[in-house]
């Protein structure tokens, strides 16, 4: 008999797969009164795929009734320089959703991305690296957050030609920037309850460069005593990435590794299409693909409209809880990971053949 | 019968010998000297069985441990190198002149690992060496070896990284209290001789695509020029086919579809950083092999050692993974012209990696680092 019983409990217990924690979540927000009057923020399509994602965002926004208005500004890639009237919706707005900016490769045009990152001063990048569930990749349990210095360090730009056929590019690091960096980072995983903060760098060779972001990530940690600080060298940090993720929680780093670390972070934990980012600085905040690289312009992307509005939406739920909308922001994720785990709708890159428009339209159906 | 019959004919077929390695159809790697696509230049190095003398700097940490493995299994095949052994520790000051004379005079060299210290005055000793020596460049070999399950398949990437300018020049200096500039210096002629060196590589050994790496639509000037030479070059030899990638798009594809690449050609930071992920995603460092050469010299080492040279830990148990400096043995031995004995000891090393009983720990095994080496050894045929 007790064999009997043994399979039917088996089946009991397995037909009810484990829910997504987050679905059963009943917090209350008391908001303040007034809180629910719509926010203005500020949008830039772009180029490329950039206008279709954003015109996902804007649908399911619509779909949600979330108190957003968006106020679109047409911006391109080989523009000189970003507007003025569209700096000034920026500053007036604090929040800016943004698809992507080509930036054409030699030339003398500098990049329209970097060139909002210094305007605004937003200094921090932000890129949140996790496993979906239901999206089967390579490597298990990552979840990996890359804070990266927006400003300085090798992309400074600061380029030229000493004679002929020899050129020098400045790196500048400097203690007030890799200060303020590192206070966001503990910042962060203070108020996010992270455990671990490990800083990347070369510090081998670039002794004093490297050694002076060291020296200041080191002095932020002692005034966070509950969080892990350690170091490691870039590229041992790279092979730990791809052979053990698991073991990387907040990593800070300047400005050029951030974007190696970031990009091969959102490599293996699911690619570009679904990591959520953004830049934020002390008054204002562009939310945007977290690690986009180089897709802006692909063109067959465009022309059969399968660009992944994942990403793009995962970064207009933090844009909303920025906005201080926290139970929109739960649907808007919860939808949109119950479309991936579901797994009928997905866009080329995670191995489906949908449409922009048809993951679009399932997120739209699951909102609750 | 028929029942009794097929599995002896089921044996047969399969042979004895693992398939893999019967017929191994990873082309051989040949590291060539700059310049030998034309004509060989003589090289001092005798053919005919005398022993030739080699530099060996075993260095620290797990360096001497790794090192200690080469000479084994070199005594084991009775190879005709002689290895002039010399003590050279990370925090010298700098590289000892008799160890200096004795490489310009061997022009081969093996070496184990130096520590470089973090931070302080004292400037890294490899990266002495490899200017010094003007070893312009560096070959990191990744691939998947058989039996050794990994996340990826199919990788055979070749990284080659221009060795002695850009960002680690270790130019930098303190404007004013709290300010650094690192200056990275980019010149034509650094960065057409790695191109030619990259082209002539593939060439030489049958690869089809050369693929390089920069980050040019942020650092114009720099790496616009660095492009501009693999341009000149690509012309040179249309039979290859020739791409660009951006470098963080390039991280992104080594991680999801690695299978893309063949040989990758870079200058000096992405370099460092494109050949530890290579590395990492086929096996791990302890496993690839590698070396730096220059017109002149050739120095052999593992290939993407991504700081482990001074884990204790690693020191104190004898964990050591041999297999990279073996494998980068086995490069050198074909660079002396012993093409010889740096198959049998390819080969063995291989077998072991295959049968999968004796592996260090980064393999996933639990052998200490003389287990491995005693095994590689009895594999030898």
């Amino acid at each position: 008999m007790a064999r009997r019983t043994q399979s039917i409990l088996k089946q009991l217990l397995n037909r009810h797969p484990p829910p997504l924690s987050t679905t059963s979540r009943s917090v209350t927000y008391m908001p303040r009164p007034g809180d629910g009057a719509p926010r203005t923020v500020t949008l830039i399509p772009g180029d490329g795929i950039g206008p279709l994602v954003t015109g996902a965002v804007e649908q399911v926004m619509e779909a949600m009734h979330a108190p957003i208005y968006f106020e679109k500004f047409d911006v391109h890639g080989d523009m000189k320089t970003i507007p003025t009237e569209v700096l000034d919706s920026i500053r007036r707005n604090k929040v800016c959703l943004k698809g992507g900016l080509n930036t054409p490769m030699g030339g003398g045009v500098s990049s329209l991305n970097v060139q909002l990152r210094k305007e605004l001063d937003l200094y921090a990048s932000l890129v949140n690296c996790f496993n979906l569930p239901g999206l089967v990749t390579r490597h298990e349990n990552v979840d990996i957050v890359v804070i990266r210095e927006n400003t300085e360090g090798e992309y400074a730009g600061l380029e030229h030609e000493v004679v002929p056929g020899v050129v020098e590019s400045l790196k500048v690091i400097t203690k007030f920037c890799s200060e303020r960096i590192a206070k966001y980072a503990f910042e962060y995983a203070y108020l996010n309850n992270r455990k671990t903060v490990t800083a990347v760098h070369k510090a081998n060779i670039m002794k004093l460069a490297d050694g002076l972001f060291l020296e200041s990530c080191r002095e932020i940690a002692s005034k966070y005593p509950s969080i892990k600080y350690n170091e490691i060298i870039v590229d041992n940090c790279c092979m730990q990435l791809v052979s053990k993720p698991e073991q990387f929680d907040v990593m800070v780093t300047p400005n050029l590794y951030g974007n190696l670390v970031a990009n091969t972070a959102a490599g293996i934990a699911g690619g570009t299409g679904v990591m959520p980012g953004g830049n934020v600085g002390a008054d204002h905040a562009v939310f945007e693909q977290g690690a986009s690289a180089g897709n802006v312009g692909k063109q067959k992307f465009v022309e059969r409209k399968t660009a992944n509005p994942v990403a793009l939406l995962m970064s207009s739920a933090m844009m909303l809880r920025h906005l201080q909308f926290p139970s929109f922001a739960d649907r808007l994720e919860n939808s949109v990971k119950r479309v991936i785990l579901e797994g009928k709708y997905r866009t080329k890159d995670l191995g489906g053949n949908s449409t922009t428009q048809e993951v679009v339209d399932a997120v739209i159906g699951k909102l609750g | 019968m028929t029942q009794s019959t097929a599995p002896i004919l089921k044996r047969l077929l399969s042979g004895t010998q693992p398939h893999h390695l019967r017929s191994w159809f990873r082309p051989i790697t040949h590291m060539p000297r700059p310049g030998s696509d034309t004509t060989r230049p003589v090289s001092p190095i005798t053919n005919n069985g005398t022993p030739t003398p080699v530099t060996l700097i075993p260095g620290d940490g797990i360096g001497p441990l790794v090192t200690g493995a080469v000479e084994q299994v070199f005594n084991a095949i009775q190879a005709p190198v002689i290895f002039e052994k010399f003590e050279v520790h990370g925090d010298m000051n700098k590289i000892p002149d008799e160890v200096m004379d004795s490489i310009r005079k061997n022009k081969v060299c093996l070496k184990g690992g130096l520590v470089t210290p973090v931070g302080g005055g004292v400037n890294s000793l490899n990266v002495l060496l490899r200017k010094e020596l003007d070893l312009f460049v560096s070959v990191v070999n990744c691939f998947s070896l058989p039996g050794l399950v990994t996340r990826h398949e199919k990788v055979d990437i070749v990284v080659i990284r221009e060795n002695t300018e850009g960002e680690y020049s270790g130019l930098e200096h303190e404007v004013v209290p709290g300010v650094v500039e690192s200056l990275k210096v980019i010149t034509k002629f650094c960065s057409e001789r790695i191109a030619k060196y990259a082209f002539e590589f593939a060439h030489l050994n049958d690869r089809k695509t050369v693929t390089a790496v920069h980050k040019a639509n942020i650092m114009k000037l720099a790496d616009g020029l660095f492009l501009e030479s693999c341009r000149e070059i690509a012309k040179k030899y249309p039979e290859i086919t020739y791409n660009e990638i951006i470098v963080d798009n390039c991280c992104m594809q080594l991680v999801s579809k690695p299978e893309q690449f063949d040989v990758m050609v870079t200058p000096n930071l992405y370099g460092n950083l494109v050949a530890n992920t290579a590395a990492g995603i086929a096996g791990g460092t302890g496993v690839m092999p590698g070396g730096n050469v220059g017109t002149e010299y050739a120095i052999f080492e593992q290939g993407a050692s991504a700081g482990n040279v001074g884990k204790p830990s690693m020191v104190e148990k004898k964990r050591a993974n041999p297999v990279a400096l073996l494998l980068s043995s086995a490069m050198m031995l074909r660079h002396l012209q012993l093409p010889d004995y740096a198959d049998r000891l390819e080969t063995a090393v291989k077998r072991v990696i295959y049968e999968g009983k004796y592996r260090t720990k980064d393999l996933g095994g639990s052998s200490t680092t003389q287990e491995v080496t005693d095994a590689v050894i009895s594999a030898l045929t």
